[in-house]
Order: structure tokens, then sequence, then C-alpha cells
């Protein structure tokens, strides 16, 4: 190697002296030590595929191992919803299996009150016999359908297999009425199936992509947005209607701030253009479809001059993103949503997308919605449940919601307060809680704490201390996804594929697998034949083995696929709805026969008055919700939320970005501090928060005190007719200015953290 | 002298403005691939949003270091820590580094922080990576495809391709350095 002048120079210009050159000495002269490309050494001795649970979507990762450390985690270019690609949060894995907060050890509640946070360390032994002497209890004296089990997560499907087993088919999830419920409605009222999770789209060859309040980029389900991407590369256009310029806004070409609340009259006013000028698909809509006279008649008078007025989108624009959206079709995708939970008319304005996609002729066709494919794995043979379920508990009121497909989780919180349900009978006396932070899920917290202080029994089952579990009387700690074997269920989706959850470690502190709660749980209920299997990894070997799959490549490569199946008319598809006339149904009669609209009618819902403003709520890209606040990897890059503000609003309020205050709504209820965020990205007539922040629970001690909690502000609710579902984006707030004093509680700023 | 080792390789980014939502994955996976410590980042998203409601505009930047051709970091560093290592790529070597900051000083993009050990860090274009064959961990990542890394100097590469195809734009072409992140717009 030779040595250049300049190399000497630097050795002499070191400028440390003495002590520099010393320590050098060491290793090597400075100037001479070769230039080093530094290997992190983060690659795993193994990698070891399983999928994604830090949100619901299912993505496959290879966890990489060394020296008995998750050190990353990376996509599996091998499995169909991660294509080798992870969204923010998937890298975060590690966030939370290290995560110290950590639920450790089984817990007993000590204080006489739920809630009172006072718990003591238990044996695994001692808190399984505690739970399961009060589920025979309950059983014995008020029937086992007096058990409800809340669940949110892949995990959860054991504890759902020992509720059905007990006797009871109180199933129930926030995910479903206070989220993606009306939707599922809407769509299955209209083509007889619902869109599930991951949605049915076929957003990556759409050549028009229509976005009302979704917003996808900040929403991050890996696959969509690839597909969301990849759409906007092959110069798929955009036309957002959010009363916030979201991330998509800023990609649209037309970005159209509605008035919150009235998105129904632009759906509407578009339906009625498109039959107007006759832009619809009319083979299509003549071949598959029953109800367009019926329809047309029905917005006969939704024109787009009416529609501005509830909107404030002017009528030429309505216009023109009508023609847009039909002009690309039938590569023209009217988004479903996914959180669709907001004034309490949502199944009926699930109904107006349904339609317009219908118009369009997207449902069945090549960048529109396709018709999955599943693979199938047989059943590991267990008994037929012995008891039969009871009719699953739905809301109080008498009120039957025909059209809900699963049980209401505010409505089973209703039936837990004894006097609050009309119908007959004991309430339901023990809850069983799955991974579902019930105090930031569910509405009007009052009520819920209320439903809490009544039971007999309360049992969480969790991997974080989040304030659900803060009210337990017994917590049961469960090893991360990364910790453990859950049972095999396959996706549907546009291609066929199976892929298998597996430990990647071993469980941490007493931490146990899911699968070994609810065995134990079942043997000490005498329902130990319904859990047959010896292990996680058993049940899921046996199930594959019998289904003939190659169980050791699934072990090495995470995931399998099956033969392809068209899955779009382009394909071979052959269009075939599960309605009662066959057809898509326009016109809904269903609805009509169970005295409801049979078409989606406008309703003008109320608008803040002045000096206030509706409270919007949505996601970060970093984080799930209250689910993963508390992971400081993923805090690194978001570690509190803020409201946004108009910046104009912000004036008029005499408010500054950065300031703390707090939100107060209707009711007079007050908000955590929160920083405001004044922006020119949002309507002045709403503010919009990030939601799952400002929890309360001193076990998450690094998410404790940062932000706001928005569902503490949600005290009114519009409950759907249709689906008893709850719309939340019915809640009014002012901003109050925090003092100096009451601001020393807000968050730290999160590069304080460094 | 490691410039001329490799003289041929020019390795470079682009970075698609248009398909980049702000996600923050490639932040993220940088951290796990490169274990960064707590409370610091080799790359950041910058988020311009231009004009008055409703007439807004947005772009979504995923920056880094730019691995300037004429890299001031590099010049101004007294030990030689910072060097020119293959394919242009500026890199730190831990050991050599002083963390007297003046290569800090002197980076036009506030690519570059001290490490809780003492030497100055910052994007290595994942070069521990690339000499494998594979991608940097934020183009790997990245699951709108915003991303594109490859070497310049070969006209079919795909990153040669983008720059070819599509209108760029690079952070600060006044500091004169000669960045080699391009921004597609």
């Amino acid at each position: 190697m030779t040595t250049s002048r300049r190399e000497f120079i630097q050795i002499g210009g070191a400028g440390l002296g003495a002590a520099a050159l010393g320590s050098g000495l060491t290793t090597k002269w400075w100037g001479l030590d070769p230039d080093v490309v530094h290997d992190p050494g983060t690659d795993g001795d193994q990698v070891i595929p399983t999928f994604c649970e830090l949100c619901f979507w299912k993505c496959g990762v290879l966890a990489h191992v060394k020296d008995g450390k998750v050190t990353k985690l990376v996509g599996n270019p091998e499995h169909p919803l991660s294509r080798g690609k992870l969204c923010p949060r998937g890298t975060g894995g590690t966030g939370l299996l290290y995560d110290p907060d950590r639920l450790k050890k089984p817990l007993l509640r000590k204080s006489t009150k739920r809630g009172g946070q006072e718990f003591e360390e238990v044996s695994w032994e001692k808190a399984l016999d505690f739970t399961a002497e009060k589920l025979l209890k309950i059983k014995k004296t008020c029937g086992p359908d007096k058990v409800a089990l809340f669940s949110h997560g892949f995990g959860g499907s054991f504890f759902k297999h020992l509720l059905f087993a007990y006797g009871s088919a109180n199933v129930t999830a926030p995910s479903y009425g206070q989220c993606r419920g009306p939707r599922e409605v809407g769509f299955n009222l209209t083509y007889g199936a619902s869109l599930g999770s991951p949605e049915v789209l076929d957003i990556a060859h759409s050549r028009c992509l229509t976005l009302i309040g979704s917003h996808l980029g900040e929403n991050m389900h890996n696959t969509q947005v690839q597909d969301f991407a990849q759409m906007i590369a092959k110069g798929g256009q955009l036309v957002v209607v959010d009363p916030r310029f979201s991330t998509a806004a800023g990609k649209a070409r037309y970005w159209l701030p509605i008035k919150p609340g009235t998105d129904m009259a632009l759906l509407l006013a578009w339906i009625h253009v498109i039959l107007n000028e006759g832009l619809y698909d009319r083979d299509y809509v003549e071949k598959n479809a029953t109800g367009l006279e019926e329809l047309r008649a029905h917005v006969a008078d939704k024109t787009p001059e009416w529609a501005f007025t509830e909107t404030t989108i002017p009528a030429s624009t309505i216009v023109e993103t009508a023609r847009f959206i039909a002009g690309a079709r039938p590569a023209s995708l009217i988004h479903p949503g996914r959180h669709v939970t907001w004034y309490g008319d949502d199944v009926q304005r699930s109904r107006a997308i349904a339609i317009l996609n219908a118009l369009l002729g997207s449902w069945g066709r090549r960048g529109g919605i396709f018709v999955p494919t599943q693979m199938s794995v047989p059943k590991y043979p267990v008994p037929e449940y012995s008891e039969k379920a009871k009719a699953a508990q739905d809301h109080p009121d008498g009120v039957i919601y025909p059209f809900a497909e699963e049980v209401l989780s505010h409505g089973v919180c209703d039936a837990t307060v004894p006097g609050r349900i009309l119908t007959k009978g004991c309430p339901i006396k023990g809850w069983i809680v799955y991974g579902s932070n019930l105090l930031q899920a569910l509405p009007q917290r009052k009520n819920v704490e209320e439903a809490i202080q009544k039971l007999d029994l309360l049992v969480t089952i969790d991997v974080l201390p989040a304030e659900i579990v803060g009210y337990a009387d017994v917590v049961l700690p469960e090893a991360t996804y990364l910790e453990r074997w859950d049972d095999v269920a396959p996706v549907p989706w546009s291609e066929p594929f199976l892929a298998i959850r597996q430990q990647v470690v071993p469980p941490m502190y007493e931490s146990k697998p899911g699968w070994w709660i609810a065995k134990e749980l079942a043997k000490r209920l005498d329902l130990g034949q319904y859990f047959p299997w010896e292990s996680g990894e058993q049940l899921v070997t046996e199930r594959l083995k019998a289904g003939g799959y190659d169980v050791e490549k699934l072990k090495a490569k995470g995931v399998v696929k099956g033969t392809p199946v068209p899955v779009r008319t382009d394909e071979g598809l052959e269009l075939s709805f599960a309605t009662p006339s066959k057809k898509i149904e326009l016109y809904s009669k269903r609805m009509a026969d169970a005295g409801l609209p049979p078409l989606p009618p406008y309703t003008r819902h109320e608008q803040p008055a002045d000096g206030q403003f509706r409270l919007l709520f949505g996601r970060t890209p970093t984080h799930t919700f209250g689910r993963t606040t508390n992971n400081r990897f993923l805090s690194e890059v978001y570690s509190e939320n803020e409201v946004w503000l108009n910046a104009k609003a912000a004036k008029e309020q005499g408010l500054a970005s950065g300031e703390v205050v707090t939100l107060v709504n209707q009711d007079g209820v007050r908000s955590q501090p929160v920083k405001l965020k004044v922006t020119q990205r949002i309507r002045p007539d709403c503010v919009f928060v990030v939601h799952g922040y400002g929890h309360t629970n001193p076990g998450l001690k690094f998410a404790k005190g940062r932000g706001m909690d928005d569902q503490t502000l949600v005290t009114r609710i519009a409950v759907d007719p249709v689906a008893g579902t709850t719309g939340m984006s019915v809640n009014f707030v002012t901003i109050e200015k925090m003092t100096g004093e009451k601001s020393a509680g807000a968050a730290p700023a999160a590069k304080a953290e460094a | 002298m490691s410039a001329t080792k490799s003289a041929a390789k020019r390795y470079a980014m682009t970075v698609d403005t248009r398909q980049c939502v702000g996600c923050k994955a490639c932040v993220l996976a940088c951290k796990a691939e490169n274990a960064v410590p707590d409370g610091f980042c080799r790359q950041w998203i910058v988020e311009e949003v231009r004009g008055e409601f409703p007439k807004l505009s947005a772009e979504i930047r995923s920056e880094r270091c730019n691995h300037c051709t004429d890299a001031p970091c590099v010049k101004n560093c007294p030990t030689g820590a910072s060097h020119v290592n293959e394919g242009g790529v500026v890199l730190v070597t831990h050991h050599k580094c002083s963390g007297c900051k003046a290569c800090i000083a002197a980076c036009p993009y506030d690519a570059r922080f001290v490490h809780p050990e003492g030497y100055v860090d910052k994007c290595t274009f994942c070069l521990h990576r690339v000499q494998k064959g594979l991608s940097p961990a934020c183009v790997g990542v990245c699951p709108t495809g915003t991303l594109t890394f490859g070497d310049a100097s070969d006209p079919e590469s795909a990153v040669s391709t983008m720059l070819r195809e599509r209108r760029s734009k690079v952070n600060h072409p006044e500091s004169g350095a000669g960045p080699n992140v391009h921004f597609l717009v």
C-alpha cells in the first residue's frame, strides 16, 4: 500500500497530539490503517419465517435471530401480503418483544375496586384455578352465555374455541361495531359478500381510485399501500374526499375538502350525474344488477347544485369528478374504507359506495374488487360443541339489528349492566378480554367503566398493561407473536396461499402462548377434550399433514402457494352474487322488508356551532393505535399525537402551533393536555388527532402521559339503525389554552428522550 | 486512496417523491439493520406543504446522506476517518474518528451525528449489504417502491434509467458538493 502525502498530513494534523496517538497505538496508526466497511452484524445465525401481528394484516416476516435475540425483521419475499416489504410497524416487532413494560407474570387483583391498579404476582396455577372457578360458577348460576369474549388479533382463535366449547356465542370485537362493520353489512346487502381484511381490492390495476375519508399512506396496510404506489407509478389517478389534506390528497388529481358529515350528498350527486349522463356501465348493470329504475328515481333530485349546499364542494367540481371517475371504469374503484363508523348512517353510506362501484362495473373486474380464493386446511378433530351456544347478546332497547353479522361489543357492554337492557334474565357476568383495550376502543367510557364494575369476572390476556388490564381481576400475560405458535388459518386473497406463525424465540419471563393458556383453562373447565393437542406446533403440524402440505417446507419458507384461480372477469371469472335475487341489489328488498330505507337516503347531520370543531381521528403510519404507542422503537419517529387545527381558525382562537391545549367536548368532558399543530391541511370546522394516545396505565411507562385519548371525548354516539354499529365522529369540541402550570404535565418532545 | 480503487462505480439513489407516503419504514428498517442507537436515526422524512387551504400542494422526501462526489465532510476530516469507499460511498472508519465534529459542521445536509460510542455516524448506503449483492435496508423495505439504488455509471442500471427517464432534482445544489441522492418529481 502506498501512502499519499495527504494521509501523512492527516496523521500530523490530527490535532489531538499525544493523547490521541496514544489511544491509537492500541490498534494501528490511524493514517496507515485501511478504511473499514463496518458490518453492524444484525444478520441472524438463523432466519425464521412467521407473520406479523403489529397490526392485523398478517404480512409475512423473516425474523433474524442471533445469539437467541431477534435482531431485525424483514419482509418475506415469498409471502403475497408482504412481497418482501414491510410497513414501518412491521420492522418494529422487536420493540414489542423487548418492551421492558411487558406483562411478565400472572396477576391477581388486590384492590377492592376494579381499576385500583393493585395486583399481586401469582403462579399460573393459581391464576388459572381462580379464573376457572369463577367461570364454572357463572355457568352454574346464570348459564354459559353470560360470559363474553372480546378478541382482537390472530391468537384469539384459541379463546373463541374455548368460549364456544364452554357454551357461549358472545364472541365480539370492537373492530366490527366500532370500525368496519357498516362496510361489511353495506356490501353484503348489495353484493352478497363482504370485503374482509385484507380487503379484496385490486388497487394496483386501478386507473382511478377514489378515497372517501380513507387515508392510505397514513393507514399503512402493507399490500394495499404497495398496490396504491404501483397504481400511481403506472399513472393511475386519485380522487380524494377528505376534510383533511391527507398524504393521499397530496398526490391526488382532485382533492375535495368536504364538510364532514355530508359524504352521502356527494355520493348521491355522483350517482345522479353518472346516471343522468349515461356514464355507467350499461351492459354490466343490465346483466348483473337489479333496481336501476328505483335508483334513478331516488337520485333524480340529488343534483350537484343541491349537493353543493350540503358539502361545500362546487357543483362544477362534482360534475367534473363524476365524469373523471366514470371515465376510468371499470378500473375505477371507490374505496370502501375501513374505519367507517362515523355518523350513524354508515351502512347506508357504504351501500351508496357499493352502488357507485356497481355502476362503474368494478366488482369482479381488473382494477376493481376481486373475488378472493382461499386454501383449505382440515380441522383438527375435536368433539362437537356440546352445549348449543345461545343467541348472541345484541344490544339494549330490545332492538334487533337484523343485518348485524357479529355480536356488537357495545351491546355486550350494555347487556352487562342490569336495567340497561330490556331482555329478560341474568346480565352478562364475565368478560374475557383478549388483546383489546376496551377503554380506548369503545365509546362512552363511563358506560364501559360501569359495566366493568358490575362483572363477576374480568380476565385479560395481553402482552402489555393496556388500560383494560388495570381493571382486570386476573391478568394472564401472553407471549408475543414472535414467541408462539398460533393456529393456522388461510387468508382469502387474490392468490391462494397458506402461511404459518411459528415460534421464533422462546417466551420471555413467565409469559405463555395463547394455545397453552386456553388449553389449561379448558382442562379446569372440564373441556379438555376440545384441546387435545400437545402444543401449538403439534396442532398446526397435524392440520397441515392432514391437508397434504409439506410441513418442513412451510416451516422453512413460512408460506406455500396454491394453484391460481380466476379472481376477476379478465382472468375468466364468472360473476355470481349470493343475494336473494342472485344479482347486485342496487335497490335492497331485504332492507325494505325490514322497514329500512331500501336506497340510501340523505340525512343532514348536526354541525358544530361557531367556536366548536368536529373531532375527527385517524392513524399515523408508524402506529396501530394504542397497541403500539408504548413501542419505543416505533416511537423514535412518532411519540405523541397532536391536534391538527386549521391556521385561520387558530388565528381566530389566538392559538399557535406547539401550544399545549385541552379539548372540551359538548358534554364538558376534557381531554388530556395535548400539543397543537396549526396547519393549512384541514378545514376550519374540524380538528384531527391520531387515535391511541393518552394512555393512563402507569405500567405503560413510555406511553403514559403522551398526547391525548380521543375516545374519552366520544361521549356521544350515533347508533346505526341497520347494523347497530356506533358512529363516533359526532362529537364537537372547543379548544382551551392551558396555562403554564396546567400544561406542565404535557408529554415531552420525542427527541428529549435522547 | 479508495476513490481510485473503484473509480468505475458510482453508487447513487433516486427517491420518487410521487410514490413516497412518508411512512418512515426506511428510517426504521435502517435503524434495525444498522443497530442505530436509541434516539438517533440515519434517515429522515421531509414533508413540504405549500399554499393555503384549500389550495395546497405537498412533496414528501425520504432523505439521508448524499454521498457527495466532492464530499465536504471528507475534505474537512482531520483524521481520515471520513473517507470515500467503494462506488463513491462516503464512510466513517469508527476507530479513526475523534468525534471532533468538523464533518458535522461541513455537511450541507445535516446528515451526521455523534454516535454514543464517540465516533460520527451516518448513512452508509448499507455498503456492507451492497458488497454482498443486497440492496440497502431502506430500499429493501420500502413498500411504495420509492427508492432505487444502483450504479449511476452503468447506463443499464435501474438508477440510471430513472435519472434518464424522469425529471429530478437534488437538495442544496448550491453546495457544489455533488450530491448523489436524486429526487424524482
